[in-house]
C-alpha cells in the first residue's frame, strides 16, 4: 500500500493534503547567547530582561521558558534599552538616532514581542534652527520620566530634549539647553568652555520631577523640570563618565575617566558644592583607565554596596574586563574573558522601601551572562537557565539524541550536578524570573551534543525552548598536552592586588587543536558513547555514577596498511597518560584507539550490542571490538595517487587559526609579564604571514568569475576521505540469513559493506563470549558520479530504516522486518540511490544535482506525525543542500515531498553546522555562540508559548505625568 | 594472458602467442593465424581488440591492426566472435556501458542490419553530436557530448554574463550562463559545436534560467557522463537551414556521427521525464566478496585486499547472451589506471578487483 502511493505522481490532491498535515517550515527558537550583545535592560517590576545585539535584535528573556525575539528594521546597533516599567515595553535606542517602542502583546493567550512606533531623530542642521537651539542630533542617554510616559534625551550637544514615549513625539517648548543651565553656574566655573555631551540622566525614584543631570566636563546639576530650575549644582572638574544617584536622594556618585569615582552629599551644604565628600581612585595610584559605569546600592545594614566597571591600573592590567564588587572592606575583582557591555542589580525598587537590598548582579559581557547571587556571602555565581554559552569553547561538531530514555537522563543530570560546584538549584536562585511558560512539557527528552574545539562535548537539554547545561565531558585529561596551563601558574605568582576573581566560562584559547571533538555518538540506552578528535584519537566511553580511578587500555590501528610511498607530515597523535587516572562520576573512558596516521577521525559509528566501533579518517576505516580491546579491521580508502592526504591537515585557514591563538597567547603573557618579549619569528609563522598576504584582496587579479566543467576524476584528492560508517542486521550474504554488516562510504563514491562474524551473547548476560569478532568484505560499490558518500541506511521490507541497536530488543521501537526485501539506501552529495539486497542493484534514485543544480550537505531519516491522525506517520530523508535549502523526500520512493529555503547559500559555517533530529526538526549555528531550531514537521515545534502579566495602561497612555500631578 | 577462470565461465577458450611489435604484418595473416590457432576455419569470426581505455574495437584491416598491436602494453587482448553473434553487439565505446534495458527502438534494428550491412562506421568513437535539431528553434543547438572512456577532458569553463531578450516592453537584459575558455585539445573543442560566449541555456534539458553558475557548474559535472548542452551560440551563421516540412527527411534529427544510441535519446528529450534520459548512463560497479568467514581463514592484516580479489568470479557469474565481453570490459574498465595495460606484477599486488 506504501508503495502505491508513493508511486503516484505529482498533483495528487489526496497526497498534497496529507503533505500539509506532515510538513510545515518553522524557524522556532534561537539558543545559546546573542552574538554581539550591545545594550542591556531590566524591568523589576515584571523581573523580565533585554539584551539588544549589533545586528539590531531585541531579546527579552524571564523565567526559563519565557522568551521573545524581535528584529529592528535596520540592522543597526541597539546602543541602549529601556523598559517601561511593568508595561511589558521596551524603548530601543539605535547607533543611527532612531528609537523605537517594542510591546509585548499577547495574540491568542500567547504573548509576543512587537514593535509599535519608532521616532527618527531629526538630524537636519536646520531643525529648530530658528529659535538658535542645538539640533537633536546623536542621541548620547535616555531617561524615562514619569513611569515611563515621557523620555528626556540627552544629546551630544548638551541638550536635553523631552519626548511623549506613547507617541513618540517631540514636546515642543521643554527643551533643556545648556545654556540655561550655565546660568546657574558661577563665572569662575563657566570661564566660557561648553558643558560638553550629557554623558547621564538618572531619575529620582520618589521625585519625578527631579533630573539628575551629568556633563561630560564633570558638572552635575539636579533639574526640576515642574519648577524649571536647577535645585542643585555640584562642580566636578573631572571629565565624566557615569552617574548614579542613590534611592533616597541624599548621595550622587560620579564616576570618571580617570579611573576615580567621587561621591557628593545632596542633602546638605550649599549650592554649587565645589568639592566631593569623597574622592577615590580605588587602583590607583599608577594611571588608571576610566570607570565606564558606577552603582550604589544602599544595605539595611548600612553597609553599601559600590559596584563599577573598569578603574584598572592601565598599565599592568589594562586589558582585563574587569567589574569590582565593593562592600564595606570587601572588594571583589571580577574578572571576565569578554568586554563588559553592561550591567545591573536586581533589587527593590518600591518607592516604600528605604533600601535597595540588592539580590544579584548580572553583568552583560560580550560572549556571555554572569549572574552573582549578592545575598549569599563569597557572592557566588548563579547558573544560568538559558543563554547558554555554546561557544565557551568554539563548536566543532554536534549530535542530536532524541527520545532519550528516563533513566539514562535522570543519570546525565545527577553526573552534571556533581560537576558544578553548585548543585542545579539554579531555578530557585535565579533572579530573572517574569512570566509564564504555557508550553507543555516535553512529550520525549531530546539531548543535544555538542564538541569543541578544547576537547570537551557537553551535554544540553534541548527538550525546551531553554537550552539548559546538563553536563560537561573532558577528554583533555586523558592525554598529557603541549602547553599545560602556563597562564595559571603565571597567574599564582601575581600580587593579591587587585583581588581578581576568574568568572565566567568563556575560554577560547584551546590548548592543544588536536583534541578538538570531531564526532560523537552515544547509546542511549547503554549509556556508552565514542568520542572522535583531531588527533585520530577515538575514545569509548561509559556512564558511571560514582568515580573512578582506573587505567585506561590504549590500542592504535594502523590505517595505511602498509601503503609505501606516503609520508604524514601533519600533526603527531596525542601522548595518553598511563597508569591509573582518577575519572569523576560521569562518563569514564574504557577504551582508547589512536588511528595511524593521526588525521582527524571524520566518521564513527557506535554498536553497543555488538561492542563494536567503526571510525574513519581520511586514509581508511577501522574497526574494534572494544569489549575484548581488539582490532577487528583495518582497511586503507587511499587512492595511490592521492599523495596529498598524506601530508596531513591541508587548511591553511586552521594554521592561520592556530597562529592566531597563539599570537593572542603571547600577548597576553607579554602584558602579564609586562616584559618585552624577544621577537622569535618561527618559520610556521613566517609561511602563515606570507599565506595571508597572499590571501589579501590587494594582490587577487580581476578575472571574471568562471568554473571549469570537469568530471571528479579518481585521483582527485582526499578522495579516501571516509565520509559516513553504519552497522546494520541486514542480509549481506544471502536473501535467506541476515547478520551484523558494516559499511563505509568515501569522498570518491565507494561503498564497502562488510559481513561481521560477532560471537552470540550467552543468553541473559549482556557480555559477549571471549571469542573474535571477525570481519569480512561481501560487497564493494563504486558509484560511477564518484560523489562524496555522506550517508549509508538500510531499510527493511516494509521500506522502514532499521531502528537503532537495542531499540528493537527492548521493545522501544517496532520490530524491523527480517522476513527480507530489505534494500540500502545511499545518499551521495549528488544523487540518493536505492539499493536491493542482497543483490545490490539500483531500485530508485533521485539526481538532485542534476536537476536542481544544488548539493548535499546533510542528511538524515526522520519521523513524521501528521498533525489530523494521532497514529499516522511517514519516514521521509530530509536533505540539506549547499545552497541552503532543505528538502524532503519519501523513502523508500525517493519522490520530492517539500522544500524549504533554510539557511544563507552564504552562510557556509551555519550548513555545515546542520543537525536533524529524529522527528523533523533541525538546528543551525546562526553565530558562534547561537543555534537557530527549525521544524519541519507539522507536529512535533519546539517554540517559545509564554504570557506576561502586563499591566499596559492602554486608556491611560494619553494622561501625562500621571504621578506628578 | 588471461587468466582461466575467464575461460571457464563464459564457454571460451583462450591461446596465447606472440607478434612482433614493431612489424606485426598484415591483417589477412593475423586473421589467418587466429583462425587457425582456434581451428575455427569454417566460421566467420570478426576479432576486436580492448583498448586501454576498456572499449572493445574491431580489427578489420591492416590499419586498426597496426594501432592495436602497438597499443598493447605488453599484452594484447584480442576477442574472436562468430560474426553474427558480433552483430549484436556494436563496437565502440557506447557498447560496454549502454544500459541493458532493451528499448523496444532496438529490437529489431540488429537483424536489419546484418542484411543490409549499412551501418555504423565501426571504427569510431562517437564523440559529440548535434541533436533534436527539429525541436529546437533554429537559433540554437542542442550539443551532446560523449566522455565515456575517453581520456581527454570536456574543457570547458562558463562564466556569468548577461544576455539580451526581446520582451513586450523591448529589449531586456537578463543574466546569462556563457562559455568563457575552451581547453585546447579538449573534447568541447575538439567538437567543433562549442564556442566561446556561446550562451548556456539548458543542461540535459533542464533550464539554467534562474540558476547560480556554481548550480550550472554542478548540474554539467553531474551530467558529465553524457552531458547535452543547449547553448545559443555566439556565431549565428552556421546554423542549419532547415529546408521546408515537404522535404521530409531535413526536418528529422540530424546527427553529425550518427551514432546509433543517439536517435532514441533524441527522441528521449521531448517525450520521456528527465529520469529516462540517460540511456547512456553507467552503472555503478558492484563487486562480492567471498561470504564464507568461517571456511576462509582469516585475512592477516594488510592482505584483507586478497579477500577482495578472489570475489572478483562470482560478480560475472550471470552474463547475458550478449555482452557479457562488455560486462567484463566495463567493470575493469570503471579505472583506466588499473585496466587491461597493467603489468602482471600490478595485478598481482593489488588484486584485479580492488580498483573496481
Amino acid at each position: 500500500m506504501m508503495k502505491f502511493r508513493f508511486r503516484r505522481q505529482g498533483a495528487d490532491p489526496q497526497r498534497e493534503k496529507l503533505k500539509q498535515e506532515l510538513f510545515a517550515f518553522h524557524k522556532t527558537v534561537e539558543h545559546g547567547f546573542p552574538n554581539q550583545p550591545s545594550a542591556l535592560a531590566f524591568d523589576p517590576e515584571l523581573r523580565i530582561m533585554a539584551i539588544g545585539t549589533r545586528s539590531g535584535a531585541v531579546k527579552i528573556y524571564g523565567a526559563p521558558g519565557v522568551e521573545f525575539t524581535g528584529l529592528h528594521r535596520d540592522a543597526a546597533t541597539v546602543t541602549q534599552m529601556h523598559f517601561l516599567p511593568g508595561q511589558g515595553r521596551v524603548l530601543t535606542l539605535l547607533d543611527d538616532d532612531s528609537l523605537h517602542l517594542w510591546e509585548i502583546v499577547h495574540h491568542d493567550g500567547c504573548a509576543h514581542l512587537e514593535e509599535a512606533i519608532h521616532f527618527q531623530a531629526p538630524s537636519r542642521p536646520g531643525f529648530d534652527g530658528a529659535s538658535g537651539l542645538p539640533s537633536l542630533a546623536h542621541i548620547t542617554v535616555v531617561l524615562l520620566v514619569a513611569a515611563g510616559d515621557m523620555a528626556a534625551l540627552g544629546t551630544e550637544g548638551g541638550s536635553i530634549f523631552f519626548l511623549d514615549v506613547p507617541t513618540l513625539t517631540l514636546l515642543e517648548g521643554q527643551t533643556l539647553g545648556p545654556d540655561e543651565v550655565l546660568r546657574s553656574v558661577p563665572d569662575d566655573y563657566r570661564c566660557g568652555k561648553a558643558l560638553g555631551p550629557v554623558e547621564s540622566l538618572q531619575g529620582h525614584l520618589r521625585d519625578p520631577t527631579k533630573i539628575l543631570i551629568g556633563y561630560s566636563r564633570g558638572l552635575l546639576v539636579i533639574w526640576n523640570q515642574a519648577a524649571r530650575c536647577a535645585e542643585r549644582i555640584f562642580l566636578g572638574n573631572q571629565q565624566l563618565e557615569s552617574v548614579c544617584w542613590e534611592r533616597s536622594g541624599h548621595t550622587v556618585v560620579s564616576s570618571h575617566s580617570d579611573g576615580s569615582y567621587a561621591i557628593w552629599a545632596a542633602d546638605t551644604g550649599d549650592s554649587p558644592t565645589a568639592q566631593p565628600t569623597v574622592a577615590t581612585t580605588p587602583y590607583g595610584p599608577f594611571p588608571c583607565k576610566a570607570i565606564n559605569k558606577v552603582l550604589w546600592r544602599s544595605c539595611a545594614s548600612g553597609e553599601h554596596f559600590v559596584i563599577f566597571s573598569g578603574g584598572m591600573p592601565r598599565a599592568s592590567y589594562g586589558d582585563r574586563h574587569c567589574v569590582s564588587v565593593l562592600q564595606a572592606e570587601t572588594l571583589v575583582t571580577l574578572d571576565f574573558t569578554s568586554r563588559v557591555i553592561d550591567f545591573f542589580t536586581v533589587h527593590s525598587t518600591r518607592p516604600e522601601d528605604e533600601f535597595d537590598e540588592p539580590q544579584a548582579l548580572a553583568v552583560l559581557l560580550e560572549e556571555e551572562l554572569v549572574v552573582l547571587d549578592l545575598q549569599t556571602p563569597g557572592w557566588p555565581a548563579v547558573p544560568a537557565p538559558y543563554l547558554a554559552p555554546l561557544h565557551s569553547s568554539a563548536i566543532t561538531c554536534s549530535a542530536h539524541v532524541a527520545n532519550v530514555p528516563a533513566k539514562l537522563w535522570a543519570r546525565i543530570v545527577s553526573a552534571g550536578e556533581q560537576q558544578s560546584p553548585q548543585p542545579a538549584s539554579g531555578a530557585s536562585s535565579w533572579p530573572i524570573t517574569g512570566g509564564r511558560n504555557l508550553a507543555q512539557e516535553p512529550s520525549q527528552r531530546g539531548l543535544l551534543l555538542t564538541g569543541h574545539e578544547d576537547g570537551t562535548v557537553r551535554f544540553w537539554d534541548a527538550s525546551g525552548v531553554a537550552l539548559r547545561p546538563l553536563y560537561k565531558l573532558c577528554t583533555a585529561g586523558l592525554f598529557q598536552t603541549d602547553c599545560e596551563h602556563a597562564d595559571s601558574l603565571a597567574q599564582a605568582a601575581e600580587d593579591d592586588w587587585p583581588p581578581f576573581r576568574k568568572v565566567g566560562c568563556f575560554d577560547p584559547y584551546s590548548d592543544d587543536p588536536r583534541l578538538g571533538v570531531q564526532k560523537v555518538a552515544l547509546c542511549k540506552y547503554t549509556a556508552q558513547m565514542v568520542v572522535a578528535g583531531t588527533a585520530g584519537q577515538v575514545l569509548v566511553l561509559e556512564l558511571s555514577d560514582t568515580p573512578a580511578e582506573q587505567t585506561v587500555g590504549v590500542a592504535s590501528l594502523d590505517l595505511l596498511q602498509d601503503r609505501e610511498g606516503f609520508t604524514w607530515k601533519g600533526h603527531e597523535r596525542l601522548s595518553p597518560r598511563l597508569g591509573p587516572l582518577p575519572w569523576p562520576a560521569g562518563f569514564q573512558p574504557r577504551a582508547l584507539v589512536q588511528c595511524l596516521p593521526p588525521a582527524a577521525v571524520t566518521a564513527v559509528t557506535l554498536h553497543a550490542e555488538w561492542g563494536l566501533v567503526a571510525f574513519g579518517t581520511s586514509h581508511g576505516f577501522g574497526l574494534f571490538d572494544y569489549l575484548r580491546r581488539s582490532p577487528v579491521l583495518a582497511r586503507c580508502t587511499l587512492h595511490p595517487s592521492d599523495s596529498l592526504a598524506m601530508e596531513g591537515p591541508l587548511s591553511r585557514v586552521k594554521s592561520l587559526k592556530k597562529s592566531l591563538r597563539q599570537s593572542f597567547r603571547r600577548i597576553r603573557k607579554s602584558r602579564a609579564s609586562g616584559k618585552k618579549r624577544t621577537v622569535a619569528g618561527s618559520k610556521l609563522q613566517e609561511a602563515n604571514a606570507q599565506l595571508a598576504e597572499q590571501a589579501g584582496p590587494q594582490d587577487v587579479e580581476v578575472t571574471p568569475v568562471q568554473r571549469r566543467i570537469e568530471p571528479r576524476s579518481a585521483d582527485d584528492s582526499l578522495s579516501g576521505v571516509v565520509r559516513c560508517l553504519y552497522f546494520a542486521d541486514t542480509f549481506l550474504r544471502d536473501a535467506a540469513h541476515h547478520g551484523p554488516t558494516m559499511w563505509a562510504g568515501t569522498n570518491s563514491g565507494s561503498v564497502f559493506a562488510y559481513a561481521l562474524e560477532v560471537p552470540a551473547a550467552v543468553a541473559g548476560g549482556e557480555k559477549r563470549p571471549e571469542r573474535a569478532v571477525e570481519a569480512v568484505l561481501g560487497k564493494e560499490v563504486q558509484l560511477m558520479h564518484r560523489a562524496p558518500v555522506v550517508a549509508i541506511a538500510v531499510l527493511d521490507g516494509r521500506g522502514r530504516p532499521l531502528p537503532e541497536p537495542y531499540e528493537a530488543s527492548r521493545d522501544l521501537a517496532q520490530a524491523p522486518d527480517m522476513q527480507g526485501g530489505h534494500a540500502v539506501l545511499i545518499a551521495s552529495e549528488e544523487q540518493f540511490k536505492v539499493f536491493t539486497l542482497p543483490k545490490v542493484s539500483a531500485k530508485t534514485k533521485f539526481k538532485l544535482t542534476a536537476h536542481e543544480g544544488c548539493r548535499v550537505r546533510k542528511v538524515a531519516l526522520a519521523t513524521f506525525a501528521s498533525v489530523a491522525c494521532e497514529d499516522y506517520t511517514e519516514t521521509c530523508l530530509a536533505c540539506l543542500t549547499n545552497l541552503g535549502d532543505v528538502h524532503v523526500f519519501s523513502v523508500p520512493g525517493l519522490r520530492p515531498q517539500v522544500h524549504y529555503a533554510c539557511i544563507r547559500k552564504e552562510d557556509i559555517s551555519g550548513i555545515a553546522s546542520c543537525v536533524f533530529t529524529r522527528h523533523g526538526q533541525g538546528f543551525y549555528l546562526i553565530s558562534p555562540s547561537e543555534f537557530e531550531r527549525f521544524s519541519l514537521s507539522a507536529r512535533n515545534i519546539t517554540e517559545p508559548l509564554c504570557s506576561l502579566d502586563v499591566r499596559w495602561p492602554r486608556g491611560a497612555t494619553h494622561i501625562r505625568h500621571p504621578r506628578a500631578t | 594472458a588471461e587468466e582461466p577462470w575467464v575461460g571457464r565461465r563464459f564457454g571460451a577458450e583462450f591461446r596465447r602467442f606472440s607478434l612482433d611489435r614493431q612489424k606485426p604484418g598484415r591483417f589477412e595473416d593475423f586473421y589467418k593465424l587466429v583462425v587457425h590457432t582456434h581451428h575455427i576455419a569454417n566460421t566467420e569470426v570478426t576479432i576486436g581488440y580492448a583498448d586501454v581505455h576498456g572499449d572493445l574495437l574491431p580489427i578489420n584491416n591492416d590499419d586498426n591492426f597496426c594501432k592495436a598491436v602497438s597499443s598493447a602494453n605488453p599484452l594484447l587482448r584480442v576477442f574472436i566472435q562468430k560474426r553474427e553473434e558480433a552483430e549484436h553487439c556494436s563496437f565502440g565505446a557506447g557498447s560496454l556501458s549502454r544500459r541493458r534495458r532493451p528499448l523496444a527502438l532496438r529490437e529489431d534494428g540488429p537483424r536489419r542490419r546484418t542484411h543490409l550491412h549499412i551501418g555504423l562506421p565501426h571504427d569510431f568513437r562517437p564523440v559529440s553530436s548535434i541533436i533534436d535539431v527539429d525541436i529546437i528553434p533554429e537559433t540554437h543547438r542542442r550539443v551532446r557530448l560523449y566522455r565515456h572512456g575517453c581520456q581527454k577532458p570536456l574543457g570547458f569553463y562558463i562564466r556569468d554574463g548577461t544576455s539580451v531578450r526581446v520582451a513586450p516592453q523591448g529589449l531586456e537584459k537578463v543574466p546569462g550562463v556563457f562559455i568563457s575558455r575552451m581547453v585546447p585539445g579538449g573534447l568541447a573543442e575538439s567538437t567543433g559545436l562549442l564556442a566561446v560566449d556561446d550562451e548556456v541555456l539548458e543542461v540535459n534539458g533542464i533550464e539554467v534560467a534562474g540558476k547560480t553558475l556554481d548550480q550550472v557548474t554542478d548540474m554539467m559535472i553531474a551530467n558529465s557522463h553524457n552531458l547535452i548542452v543547449t547553448v545559443k551560440p555566439a556565431n549565428q551563421r552556421n546554423n542549419v537551414v532547415r529546408g521546408s516540412r515537404a522535404s521530409g527527411s531535413s526536418g528529422r534529427s540530424s546527427d553529425s556521427t550518427a551514432s546509433r544510441h543517439s536517435l532514441p535519446a533524441a527522441h528521449v528529450l521531448q517525450n520521456l521525464p528527465p529520469d529516462e534520459m540517460e540511456s547512456d548512463e553507467e552503472a555503478d560497479v558492484v563487486l562480492e566478496g567471498v561470504l564464507e568467514p568461517r571456511l576462509a581463514p582469516r585475512p592477516p592484516p594488510g592482505s584483507l585486499t586478497r579477500v577482495n580479489g578472489a570475489g572478483l568470479a562470482p560478480s560475472l557469474h550471470s552474463p547475458g547472451r550478449e555482452g557479457s565481453v562488455q560486462r567484463l570490459l566495463s567493470s575493469l574498465r570503471s579505472d583506466p589506471r588499473h585496466s587491461l595495460a597493467l603489468p602482471p606484477g600490478g595485478v598481482e599486488e593489488h588484486g584485479p578487483a580492488v580498483t573496481l
